[in-house]
């Protein structure tokens, strides 16, 4: 029966997609509509070969990892796309010339710029969080992932948003709103998707043969719910036409720039932070083998970080139409911020307390470790920027992108490389990584990127904030916006330089985990059971 | 007064009020007499059940399993 009812849905949406493919308003709505029928006919044909087929049940008594294998592969892709997008669009910066007139209106850097931060925040850092939380849950629940192949809808699903987002950004399709450009369609799909894993998440949670819910997941779960609630709210929008991209956001105004920096710090604060501390929290102890210093102190860094994060997000409206109070409200919980966030920091730290030696001899250790490291440096930045006089200095420049850099290069990059080191020798039965010292090189590349490329975006940052505000005896500014574009020129070769280092040590990352899996040795399975 | 009146008032003084003791209830009961045993098994949590899930009318081997 149920395959049935997924034929007749799966036919309706493809003829739907047709219709509207032929009935488009805009570009980016028709290619988006030709590619969800041929989505949807592709799976009517597979469907359709399956149906009647004998099933059989998914075995119990395994984890379900088939589906972290497709989300550390597409982690690991993406991720590339993602850095080589970014590296690209530093050159284009630095030598305008590479907005290429033939591409104009699709490569260049405006339509370039959101494919980046999305293909680097949703597409690799959302299949990493994914794929971790899946592993994750069903490790410390000690039960096979709730829902059976609702986790592949998840997976294939979330990508298909990527893709739909990605491919909307370079035509032209966005609501302009900063991490949250896809439109309205694109919205609603990863709305569906996302209460998916939701249900995956929680049903995993629920029938867990533990006793407790380790620490981990409650940092997974709070970024799941979170990210549900804010993506709802901020794209809260009234699509113009059933046939068109275009929609209008029912906010207006200082409410709507409100709402939008409420979604954008704990997107910030959920997605990045949240989400990435519950891999710290597992994957950390994992390597380091043994557990996490302080379980106390990690119950207490949870609650005053959910307490305390969701307030921030007014920091970034400083000095606009936001009321004062606002703003001072979001200005002192982003510095009471730093307490919890260090207290965390000092968690993953001193887990190794008792092995710092690992720290000579694994280097998967040393980039969770770094990794950690920078999630201390960017939490202390952060709460400093947001300190209104502060502010005044570094708003609309280049140290708020090196800020951004250091924490997601430094802190997310490095715990999700950890993390596919980690993961991929047990996902794919391997005795060991193919080479650790070409995790040596990916470490030393990345550190060095990353060390580049925030250096020279605190110099130009900090200059161009100065020259911005100079003024001379008279009181009238001493220098143009160009004038700061042009003294910006050696810095943004060098932050090109750096994220060049940084895209080159994830392409070693691929190979070296390409090579684990098809050079490696199988496992050797040990046929003792261990006593009970 | 208007509703958003009403709202502000209730979120700046019981809601506001009610979410503080939340906060302080949570870091009271992380340092309840007699936590330590519990945290030290959830620490220790990550450490089991690395190849399969835990088998039918079993616990996991926790804590009661292990006395």
């Amino acid at each position: 029966m149920w395959d049935y009812i997924k034929l007749a849905v799966l036919a309706v949406i493809a003829l739907f997609a047709a219709i509207a493919a032929n009935y488009g308003h805009d570009l980016a709505y028709q290619v988006h509509a030709v590619l969800i029928m041929v989505v949807a006919a592709a799976m009517f044909i597979f469907s359709l070969r399956r149906t009647g087929d004998i099933r059989v049940p998914a075995p119990a008594n395994e984890y379900f990892d088939s589906v972290v294998r497709a989300g550390v592969i597409a982690t690991a892709f993406w991720g590339v796309v993602g850095f080589a997008a970014g590296v690209f669009i530093a050159s284009q910066l630095a030598f305008p010339s590479l907005n290429f007139e033939w591409a104009e209106g699709y490569m260049n850097f405006g339509r370039l710029r959101p494919l980046h931060t999305s293909a680097v925040i949703f597409a690799f850092g959302g299949n990493a969080l994914i794929a971790t939380s899946f592993y994750v849950v069903q490790r410390t629940s000690a039960a096979r992932l709730w829902g059976g192949n609702a986790a592949w809808f998840v997976f294939w699903g979330y990508n298909l948003f990527i893709v739909l987002a990605a491919t909307g950004y370079i035509l032209g399709a966005t609501q302009s709103k900063e991490y949250a450009e896809p439109e309205w369609y694109v919205d609603l799909w990863l709305t569906i998707v996302w209460l998916v894993y939701l249900a995956v998440f929680l049903g995993t949670i629920i029938k867990r043969r533990e006793k407790h819910i380790y620490v981990a997941n409650w940092f997974y779960l709070s970024f799941i719910v979170t990210v549900a609630m804010l993506h709802v709210f901020n794209n809260l929008a009234i699509p113009v036409s059933i046939f068109g991209s275009k929609s209008v956001q029912v906010f207006s105004g200082v409410q709507d720039a409100m709402t939008q920096w409420w979604y954008g710090h704990n997107a910030v604060g959920f997605f990045l932070t949240a989400g990435f501390l519950g891999m710290m929290y597992y994957f950390v102890p994992k390597q380091a083998e043994r557990p996490v210093y302080s379980y106390k102190l990690s119950i207490i860094h949870f609650w005053a970080l959910i307490f305390l994060y969701i307030w921030a997000g007014p920091h970034h409206l400083h000095y606009t139409a936001l009321p004062d109070w606002a703003s001072t409200l979001g200005m002192i919980f982003s510095v009471m911020l730093w307490m919890p966030s260090w207290g965390g920091m000092i968690n993953g730290l001193m887990t190794l307390s008792g092995a710092w030696d690992k720290l000579r001899t694994d280097p998967i250790i040393r980039m969770m470790v770094i990794s950690v490291g920078f999630y201390g440096m960017s939490t202390f930045e952060g709460p400093m920027m947001s300190i209104r006089a502060v502010n005044s200095l570094s708003h609309y420049t280049d140290w708020t992108i090196g800020h951004v850099h250091s924490g997601a290069l430094g802190w997310n990059g490095m715990i999700t490389f950890g993390a596919l080191y980690f993961l991929v020798p047990r996902l794919w039965h391997r005795e060991r990584l193919y080479s650790l010292s070409l995790v040596s090189w990916h470490f030393w590349l990345a550190t060095i990127g990353i060390i580049l490329y925030a250096a020279s975006m605190w110099v130009t940052g900090i200059m161009e904030g100065l020259m911005w505000r100079e003024v001379d005896a008279n009181g009238f500014l001493v220098n143009s916006f160009a004038d700061t574009v042009a003294a910006k020129f050696p810095m943004y070769v060098v932050r090109a330089l750096g994220g060049g280092m940084y895209l080159t040590g994830a392409i070693i990352m691929c190979f070296n985990l390409w090579k684990t899996v098809t050079a490696g040795a199988p496992k050797a399975y040990s046929t003792a059971v261990p006593a009970e | 007064m208007s509703t958003y009146d009403t709202l502000r008032h209730f979120a700046d003084s019981w809601m506001l009020l009610l979410l503080v003791l939340i906060f302080l209830g949570v870091i009271v009961w992380a340092f309840r007499p007699g936590s330590r045993g519990d945290q030290r098994d959830a620490a220790t949590s990550i450490f089991r059940n690395e190849d399969r899930p835990a088998r039918d009318g079993r616990e996991a081997a926790g804590k009661e399993a292990r006395k």
